[in-house]
């Protein structure tokens, strides 16, 4: 395969993710807002933060205003991140690389865009906000159904899975990073009812509300809430989960090409530290510390990758 | 001169005869036709219209900032054209793509037809497309122009032309395959009733034709690569589908190097060779060491390699000149000169407006003739006469004097007309048609090819860059 078909996959499938990631931001926020009456600018602050875009805001905007911030999250050019923005790219790679995918998965990419594109057009009203975003997740999932349904389990598949975990364990350590300290134990043992909608905000970011009750006590429990979201290898966007994803792929392309690379070494590497460190002694450790590690071994991961099968 | 805002009344209709009844090979779709509910087939018209955005087959305007990808627009009756006409054609398409290859394989060496007087030498040696660095070197199976299509026009029941020689890179074949699959989808009873002869096999033979001409250098099965200038040019789609269809790689000229004498081409695993590239590039852009040094499409060297037998580069480098509209009009001397034989096929009558006599007689009659520039494509920079208004016929008649040597001119051809679907029901439309070529050590012709119609009552430009649209286009079985 060529370097910059395995590239443009990469790049394809980390941007749908991003995508669905967005609106999952932005389905939080509006949420926290539904849930206490007048909320709130800060709320919408901490979401700009957790898709990484709270300083690109401020130089588009003067003010912070919940209108505002769903827009930019939701269809700004400005924001690369933005929900539009992001399926854009991702169309654009899936042209640049349409001949290694099915018909099938490129035409749920493009009509995807179309969509979007469409609905997209205009500022979106409070109102068409539960519409849009349940489209944007009907969209992406039809793109996945399509991919998993059609695609051969080959070179072509590692590379697009490596996109999709590289980017989600990104967006997960991003948006536990935002609120480390709501988790920390100094400020849970006041456990007010504050908390329990921020803590909820956490898990709604990642779409795992209801799970966490399946999994855990109904009761929210901020180590319990880390735990899930880093550790708990069962829990699709925990950051084990998306490494034991990583991993597998890359270790399809090095029985495939017989070859290794220094980023199967990080990947390994880091499976293996997320596998044997227990929640409180990262937390004792220091969550913050240990996230901002993770999100730049992550950024790494992806530039070994690229090193390594010639991207560029 | 009939000046007729319409379609020109004298103009040949192929599916429909004078006294309102079909012509033959339209006989049993017409009964179809007629039978359908007219409400159906514009919805039919519309599902079409979804499948095609929905597949991504577009193309790029250029200058069209905002509207970067435009979908042609598809009329869903087709173009019918019985076996026997199709082999008068095909006899014809198959005499002069022979005659166009002896021809580059002559200029390029011999200059035979030169020295015999028939065409001035400075037409050639002084024409840009006229490749210096291909003189003495004969690609591999001497075989130059790998995929041609010959446009042709159709003015009466037996009078054909070839409007033009595309021999350099011709574009549409992907809409001739999606037109048919489209057809297929949506009339599938069409095709039991209809003995069509089969288009989708394109890919196929494209990838065996290409493949049987590898270089001398290639041990092993021959690697045959797509080269696109990328995702921003016009045909972009085409160069993906094709690449998709035969199952090769599609490449950039960025992913492409010149190592040990080979072109590679940088992968996963490192970098690989390539046998046999058929480039959707033009010449100019091919090779930075060789031709524009500023190109980033190419590869840098690539022509070296040509030359040392190590890779094949369809079509081949320097074509251009066969399917130059200057050379066009000598087209009738050169079939003979090389097959020996009158051209079964005619060429449209040419004023070559660098002959004084000729520039004379076209700017006198510049009201009933079309002019087009000698390198211009897709219908831009070109006049037709007797729509154009006074004042556009005196602007042209000074680019004409300033520069004669640009410019050819050729008689409005009442060009034949297929009935389009339009609200009220049908009405004819002026059509070309573009067949496909595969040359190897044998000459494959597709049946059929590309029906383009000028969707304007009418006109007759039928590119899809000035509103055209395109028709699937049936050759019956006999």
């Amino acid at each position: 395969m060529l370097g910059r078909t395995a590239n443009g996959l990469y790049w394809m499938f980390r941007y749908i993710e991003r995508a669905e990631n967005s609106a999952r931001l932005i389905d939080a926020g509006l949420r926290m807002a539904l849930t206490r009456s007048g909320a709130t600018e800060g709320d919408w602050d901490g979401v700009l933060q957790s898709a990484g875009v709270r300083e690109l805001y401020d130089e588009v905007h003067e003010t912070l205003t919940s209108i505002d911030a769903i827009d930019f999250l939701l269809r700004d050019r400005a924001n690369p991140s933005s929900v539009m923005s992001c399926i854009e790219a991702g169309r654009h790679n899936a042209r640049m690389v349409r001949t290694a995918l099915t018909r099938e998965t490129w035409e749920a990419t493009n009509e995807c865009y179309l969509e979007m594109k469409a609905m997209l057009s205009r500022k979106a009203r409070q109102t068409d906000m539960p519409e849009i975003i349940d489209a944007i997740k009907r969209r992406a999932g039809l793109i996945r159904g399509a991919f998993h349904g059609t695609m051969l389990r080959n070179e072509i598949f590692n590379f697009s899975r490596i996109g999709t975990f590289i980017e989600r364990a990104d967006n997960t350590a991003r948006i536990l990073d935002v609120k480390y300290y709501v988790l920390l134990p100094a400020v849970a043992a006041v456990g007010s009812s504050m908390d329990n909608v921020q803590w909820e905000s956490i898990l709604r970011s990642v779409s795992a509300h209801r799970a966490y009750g399946w999994v855990y006590d109904a009761e929210l429990k901020p180590a319990n809430i880390a735990d899930f979201l880093i550790s708990n290898g069962r829990m699709p966007r925990s950051l084990a989960y998306c490494y034991e994803k990583i991993a597998s792929n890359l270790g399809y392309l090095e029985r495939e090409y017989g070859e290794r690379h220094e980023a199967h070494e990080t990947a390994d590497r880091t499976l293996a530290a997320l596998r044997s460190r227990s929640i409180t002694d990262i937390m004792d450790q220091g969550l913050h510390e240990y996230l901002e590690d993770f999100i730049s071994q992550n950024n790494r991961l992806g530039q070994e990758i690229s090193d390594g099968y010639r991207f560029n | 001169m009939v000046k007729n805002k319409g379609t020109t009344p004298l103009a040949f209709d192929e599916m429909m005869n004078a006294d309102s009844s079909p012509r033959q090979p339209y006989s049993t779709y017409h009964e179809w036709y007629a039978s359908q509910d007219r409400n159906r087939l514009i919805t039919k018209s519309k599902d079409a219209e979804n499948i095609f955005r929905k597949t991504g087959i577009t193309f790029a305007v250029y200058g069209h900032a905002d509207s970067s990808e435009k979908l042609i627009p598809f009329d869903l009756i087709p173009r019918i054209i019985s076996g026997r006409e199709w082999r008068k054609l095909a006899q014809g398409i198959e005499q002069r793509v022979i005659a166009l290859n002896a021809f580059l394989d002559d200029i390029y060496h011999k200059q035979e037809i030169i020295r015999a007087g028939r065409v001035p030498r400075e037409l050639i040696e002084k024409n840009v497309a006229f490749l210096p660095q291909m003189i003495g070197f004969r690609p591999p199976g001497g075989v130059y122009t790998h995929i041609v299509g010959t446009d042709i026009v159709r003015t009466g029941e037996d009078q054909f032309y070839v409007l033009e020689d595309n021999a350099r890179t011709p574009s549409g074949v992907s809409y001739m395959l999606e037109n048919r699959e489209t057809m297929m989808q949506m009339f599938p009873e069409l095709f039991h009733q209809n003995r069509v002869r089969p288009v989708e096999n394109y890919p196929n033979l494209l990838r065996q034709s290409l493949a049987s001409l590898a270089p001398p250098g290639c041990s092993g099965k021959p690697r045959v690569a797509v080269l696109t200038p990328g995702i921003y040019n016009s045909a972009y789609y085409e160069h993906a589908f094709l690449a998709d269809m035969m199952g090769v790689e599609l490449v950039e000229g960025s992913d492409l190097r010149v190592i040990d004498g080979k072109v590679k081409m940088r992968t996963t695993r490192g970098y690989e060779a390539i046998d046999v590239l058929y480039r959707r590039v033009d010449d100019d852009f091919l090779d930075p060491l060789t031709f524009r040094p500023e190109s980033a499409l190419g590869v840098p060297g690539i022509m070296d390699v040509y030359r040392a037998g190590n890779i094949t580069i369809a079509n081949a480098p320097g074509t251009g000149i066969s399917d130059d509209k200057a050379i066009y009009s000598y087209m009738p001397e050169i079939v003979e000169f090389y097959t020996g034989r009158k051209p079964l096929l005619e060429n449209v009558p040419t004023w070559r407006c660098s002959e004084p006599q000729s520039l004379k007689y076209v700017l006198e009659h510049l009201e009933e003739l079309v002019v087009k520039e000698v390198h211009g494509s897709g219908g831009y920079g070109m006049l037709v006469g007797p729509t154009a208004s006074k004042k556009e016929r005196a602007l042209f008649a000074e680019k004409l004097k300033a520069r004669p040597t640009n410019y050819i001119a050729q008689p409005t051809l009442s060009l034949s007309t297929v009935p389009i679907l339009v609200n009220k029901g049908i009405a004819p439309r002026h059509v070309d048609l573009r067949p496909y070529v595969l040359v190897s050590d044998k000459v494959q012709i597709i049946p059929g090819g590309l029906t383009r119609v000028a969707l304007k009552a009418g006109s007759l430009v039928v590119n899809s860059s000035q509103g055209g649209g395109t028709k699937d286009t049936w050759v019956l079985e006999d």
